[in-house]
């Protein structure tokens, strides 16, 4: 008797159609129904930041969500920074230059919030990095390396 | 973990939500940013049957002034935290708002929302009551406008009734002469706050103060109003001393913290006397500069 509700939603500029629970959470939905494990899942209670995507362009976090509620939204997860494993996006390059990740695991909700912030702040300070990224925990870098990193994406988007 | 089944509805209007709200009461509950609610249900504290998604629901998403600033409940957080009328006519919500959370959660979650969930460490309950801020609810039968005061009825708990829906959130323009300020202190930010304080202060052509209001969060089982520390700067100068007197007052005599893992009960007074004293000192400032210009 559960209910069963066909949604339709944008993933990286991909159509995606599937019928699905209401409870089942929104980043169980991208990971599991549609197959990008790129966004990862930490505490499932909002507080790591680790699977944070863009939901029509603004982070938020997708494991308070439903994924009903993304129905005829628009979505971006990690996947859509590139789709050529050679040649990673100039922020993925900066994360992989300056060493802005051990293990990985924060890296993508990291990476989906720096993403439209820098673009709005294209010259932050130090200070206003660590105010953007502070709803990411990460448990390897001490976040020195990745202010580091978001440092040389500003400065790899000027000189281009 | 992850939720228990639940019927969803998401409807495009607020007379089709107040329907369902009418049909479903207490059962079918309202799901704003799902900031606070969807968490406790990945628990299992939270396990509604039915649950009523107002984010489609346009016509509650709006920040408009007239004789007051008027904000939808659906707005969200982020979206009143960047606009310039809530920064010029509520400029002490403006202030709190950065305080909630982080910018992920505030993209989603709504002005409404925090407020109809009641939360005694949240800022806004206490931007509401220090600002004498309405509530207008609806219901199918009709609406209804409640005082801030009548609205907190404790710790989660408001005055909403079963078919009802917050659907606008009034804030008053601050009297002239006013200064205000909004200060918290948190473990790490966003966390939710150990102790923080809303204080409003307004000269009078002396230059001394005519009266004050101080309301602080987490102290409480709702937003704590303590208005014998506020009188007591009533025809007082505006001095250093004044605001110490206050502090105490409010900080031992006003409050009733209750401890935690992060802060003991008398850690937190101490951190309310501290921010009393640094939020009177700003809200002066700022009405001292007001009087001038
Ligand atoms: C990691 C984390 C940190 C947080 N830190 C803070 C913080 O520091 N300060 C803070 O204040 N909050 C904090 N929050 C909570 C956040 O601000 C929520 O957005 C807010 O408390 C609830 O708003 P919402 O729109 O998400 O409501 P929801 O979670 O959808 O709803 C909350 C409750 O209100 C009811 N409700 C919602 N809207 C209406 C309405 N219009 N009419 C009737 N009932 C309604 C719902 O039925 C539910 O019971 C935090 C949340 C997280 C996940
Ligand atoms: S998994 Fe979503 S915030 Fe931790
Ligand atoms: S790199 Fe391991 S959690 Fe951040």
């Amino acid at each position: 008797m559960s209910q069963i509700l066909p949604i339709t939603v944008s993933i990286n500029g991909n159509q995606y159609q599937h019928e699905v629970e209401p409870r089942l959470l929104l980043v169980d939905y991208v990971r599991q129904v549609a197959g990008l494990t790129g966004t990862h899942v930490g505490c499932e209670h909002g507080v790591c930041g680790a699977c944070t995507i863009l939901f029509d362009g603004k982070p938020v976090r997708s494991c308070i969500m439903f994924a009903v509620q993304a129905d005829g939204h628009e979505l971006m997860t990690v996947e859509g920074l590139t789709d050529d494993e050679k040649k990673l996006h100039p922020l993925q390059q900066a994360f992989w230059e300056a060493h802005g990740l051990q293990c990985g695991f924060c890296t993508p909700g990291i990476l989906m919030t720096l993403l439209p912030y820098l673009k709005e702040n294209p010259k932050p300070s130090e200070a206003e990095i660590r105010d953007a990224i502070s709803g990411n925990l990460c448990r390897c870098t001490g976040y020195q390396h990745i202010v580091d990193a978001a440092r040389l994406a500003t400065e790899k988007t000027h000189s281009t | 973990m992850k939720p228990a089944p639940f019927e969803y509805f998401a409807p495009d209007t607020l007379e089709a939500a107040l329907d369902l709200k009418a049909k479903y009461g207490d059962e079918g509950k309202a799901l704003a940013g799902g900031q606070s609610l969807i968490p406790a249900m990945n628990f299992r504290v939270a396990q509604p049957s039915i649950l009523i998604d107002l984010n489609r629901i346009n016509e509650l998403r709006y920040i408009q002034k007239n004789g007051a600033l008027l904000i939808g409940a659906m707005t969200v957080q982020s979206a009143a935290e960047h606009d310039s009328l809530v920064a010029q006519h509520a400029p002490l919500l403006f202030e709190a708002i950065p305080n909630i959370a982080h910018s992920q959660i505030r993209n989603r979650g709504t002005i409404g929302g925090s407020i109809a969930h009641a939360d005694p460490a949240s800022e806004l309950p206490v931007v509401c009551i220090a600002l004498n801020a309405r509530m207008r609810t609806q219901s199918k039968t009709g609406e209804r406008w409640l005082e801030a005061k009548d609205f907190f009825t404790g710790l989660f708990t408001t005055a909403l009734q079963h078919d009802e829906l917050l659907v606008e959130i009034e804030f008053p323009y601050l009297p002239v002469n006013t200064g205000y300020a909004f200060t918290e202190i948190a473990r790490r930010h966003g966390d939710y706050a150990m102790a923080g304080v809303a204080a409003l202060l307004t000269l009078d052509s002396n230059g001394n103060c005519q009266q004050a209001r101080l309301v602080y969060l987490n102290v409480g089982d709702g937003p704590v109003d303590a208005t014998q520390a506020a009188a007591s700067l009533a025809g007082r100068k505006p001095t250093q001393e004044a605001f110490q007197v206050a502090a105490k007052i409010a900080s031992q005599k006003e409050m009733s913290p209750l401890g935690n893992v992060h802060a003991s009960a008398e850690y937190q007074r101490h951190l309310s006397a501290i921010l009393t004293e640094r939020s009177l000192a700003k809200a002066y400032e700022r009405a001292r500069t007001s009087q001038a210009s």
